[in-house]
């Protein structure tokens, strides 16, 4: 059904209402549509209140609550956030070791990604085979990924450390049961997983229409110069995109670090010393291991209302990197 | 004449160098890229005393098909690989019903507040999951569906995720108005359409869907640990898990598992690789 279709079928209507400013609503033809309408996205919506809008409302109720899922919620009100803000270590060691994390993986994600994205976009023979090969580990299901990175990382014969003993004569570090190296082993397996942004720059990068570099290097202009004055600014966009998710899907990382972390400590823990204790894991802990749901909820709300504030100062700054195209148009 | 020649010979020869170049790094990288995945392959057919060894062993010799075997009954993979597919497919499916009626009612239906409803739609795309999580939990709990497959089925089958109806709507406003006009005066009401007409044309944009709707389900971790407790209950991604929680591990057969796991993945992506790569693009069209 379309704007066009109504006029052809129904003008009555359209001269009815420079009659009588009725209601759009009030034609027959045009309520059987929203009739439809309503019909067709009523899934979605009654998903939306019962498993986004309660969820996130309710979730606000227990955090101001002390519930372990059993008895009836009782009332602190704003406790659970003075005792997790003022009281609690372990959750500033949870905020050090996600913010580790986050600065420690976006960035790799974002500048490799897209130098390897701008590599894998030249016209060479074979490169879909290469495209192949950087993307593929990204698809690879986390929980095997991470078992493999286990095996790897393994302190005495796994493949990195024995590499480096038998080739460069270094004693190689405890990867996955030294606290200075669990998360630096979280970001070496995050790289391994650097084709997923590496696609979505590639996607981004072909955009670019490729008269603008012969313009260019008619005037002279090297690579380098290019990728500064074209590459960066036309693809700047997809950037911001890139940064905004991997910040948001950094901060709330779980299923890798869950399992290095439980890999040799047991369920309850987080790596050793609690080095690979992250936000989400930190939740999980509190709610699931201790059913302490409102003290967890009240984690995650503190977490929600970093990100929001997060992405609100990352759209503000954009304005003054991003480049649109539209804009520029306008101007 | 001769510098002019010159010149060229220059330029060539260093646009020579400079692919040669590229090609190098590209050939170093992507054996770096390549190689865990070549482990991952290669260890799950060693033998036990082959799987420390140095120098590394890269073709087994025998290939100990065992393994696999070891890791499909005793493992009870065979269990989880059933019960990961009966989730994948059943809740897939609900995210392309759903998903779709509601991409159709955006994108074709006009209704009183459909610009509203859409702007929440897109606002929830930015909603982090962990707000949600624990009053979810606490839902399905209330519900008596604990340690059932229902949580892990049932919520598809209400819209299917906010992106998805956003990717299927953007495909079914590029599909020509006349279609559906000329449908409309033919007398077909709009759920014929939406049947006989907009998801027969729109295969294209489903199966983007469907193939990021499996990996989800087929990789998902989380939410099987939250809702699954009994072992005859669970997924390949939580029997992995269980597998990596012990103390004394053959590595041998975690890599075989890890690779039975993963390899309909990468059939998937084998047999239909332009979706994914479709799906990546209008990932990126959002930002």
């Amino acid at each position: 059904m379309s704007q066009e279709a109504i006029p052809a079928t129904d003008s009555k209507v359209t001269a009815d209402l420079s009659a009588k400013p009725r209601s759009v609503w009030a034609s027959p033809i045009r309520r059987r549509e929203a009739r439809d309408g309503i019909v067709f996205i009523l899934p979605w919506f009654l998903g939306l209140l019962i498993f986004i809008l309660g969820p996130f409302v309710a979730g606000f109720y227990y955090s101001l609550t002390e519930y372990d899922s059993l008895l009836p919620a009782n009332w602190l009100g704003v406790e659970n956030y003075r005792r997790i803000l003022f009281d609690d270590d372990r959750f500033w060691l949870t905020v050090y070791n996600t913010v580790w994390y986050v600065c420690a993986a976006v960035v790799p994600q974002v500048i490799l990604g897209l130098l390897l994205a701008v590599l894998l976009n030249q016209k060479a023979r074979g490169i879909t085979v290469f495209r192949t090969v950087f993307f593929m580990p990204s698809i690879v299901p986390i929980v095997a990924s991470v078992s493999l990175f286990i095996f790897i990382l393994h302190d005495r014969f796994g493949l990195l450390n024995e590499t480096l003993y038998q080739v460069f004569g270094i004693v190689g570090p405890n990867w996955l049961t030294s606290p200075d190296w669990s998360k630096p082993s979280l970001v070496l397996w995050s790289l391994w997983g650097i084709g997923g942004g590496m696609i979505i720059y590639l996607a981004g990068l072909q955009g670019i229409p490729q008269t603008l570099y012969e313009a260019a290097a008619i005037d002279g202009a090297g690579a380098l110069r290019c990728f500064w004055k074209i590459t960066i600014p036309l693809i700047s966009p997809t950037i911001l995109f890139v940064v905004i998710m991997g910040i948001i899907g950094s901060f709330q990382i779980f299923t890798p670090v869950f399992l290095l972390g439980s890999a040799n400590y047991g369920l309850a823990a987080a790596g050793p010393m609690d080095s690979l204790l992250f936000w989400v894991v930190y939740i999980y802990n509190q709610g699931f291991f201790y059913f302490r749901m409102g003290y967890a909820s009240a984690i995650a709300w503190l977490l929600f209302m970093l990100l929001v504030v997060l992405t609100l100062i990352q759209f503000r700054l954009a304005g003054r990197w991003v480049y649109y195209e539209d804009e520029a148009a306008i101007r | 004449m001769l510098n002019i020649a010159l010149g060229r010979f220059e330029g060539k020869s260093r646009k020579v160098a400079q692919s040669s170049l590229v090609y190098c790094l590209l050939v170093a990288l992507g054996f770096l890229f390549a190689m865990p995945l070549v482990w991952l392959i290669s260890t799950s057919l060693k033998s036990n005393e082959q799987v420390g060894m140095w120098p590394p062993v890269w073709i087994p010799y025998p290939f100990v098909w065992e393994n696999y075997f070891v890791a499909w009954t005793s493992g009870r993979f065979g269990l989880y690989f059933f019960n990961t597919a009966f989730i994948t497919v059943l809740a897939t499916f609900g995210q392309l019903l759903t998903a779709s009626m509601a991409a159709f009612g955006f994108a074709r239906l006009r209704f009183p507040g459909r610009e509203v409803l859409f702007a929440v739609l897109l606002a929830t795309m930015m909603l982090p999951f962990v707000v949600t999580m624990i009053p979810t939990f606490i839902l399905f709990k209330n519900l008596g569906w604990l340690d059932s497959f229902r949580p892990l089925i049932v919520p598809y089958y209400f819209g299917g995720g906010a992106f998805f109806i956003f990717l299927l709507r953007q495909f079914f406003k590029t599909l020509p108005t006349e279609l559906f006009e000329q449908a409309t005066i033919d007398g077909a009401s709009n759920y014929r359409i939406y049947y006989q007409i907009l998801l027969p044309l729109s295969k294209p944009a489903l199966s983007t869907v469907a193939i990021f709707g499996f990996l989800h389900h087929w990789n998902d971790f989380l939410a099987p640990l939250i809702y699954l407790n009994s072992p005859e209950k669970f997924t390949l991604a939580l029997g992995l898990q269980q597998f990596i929680q012990r103390t004394e591990v053959r590595y041998q057969e975690m890599m075989a598992m890890a690779l039975l796991m993963t390899i309909p993945v990468l059939m998937v992506f084998f047999f239909f690789q332009q979706y994914f790569i479709r799906g990546v693009v209008m990932s990126g069209i959002k930002g």
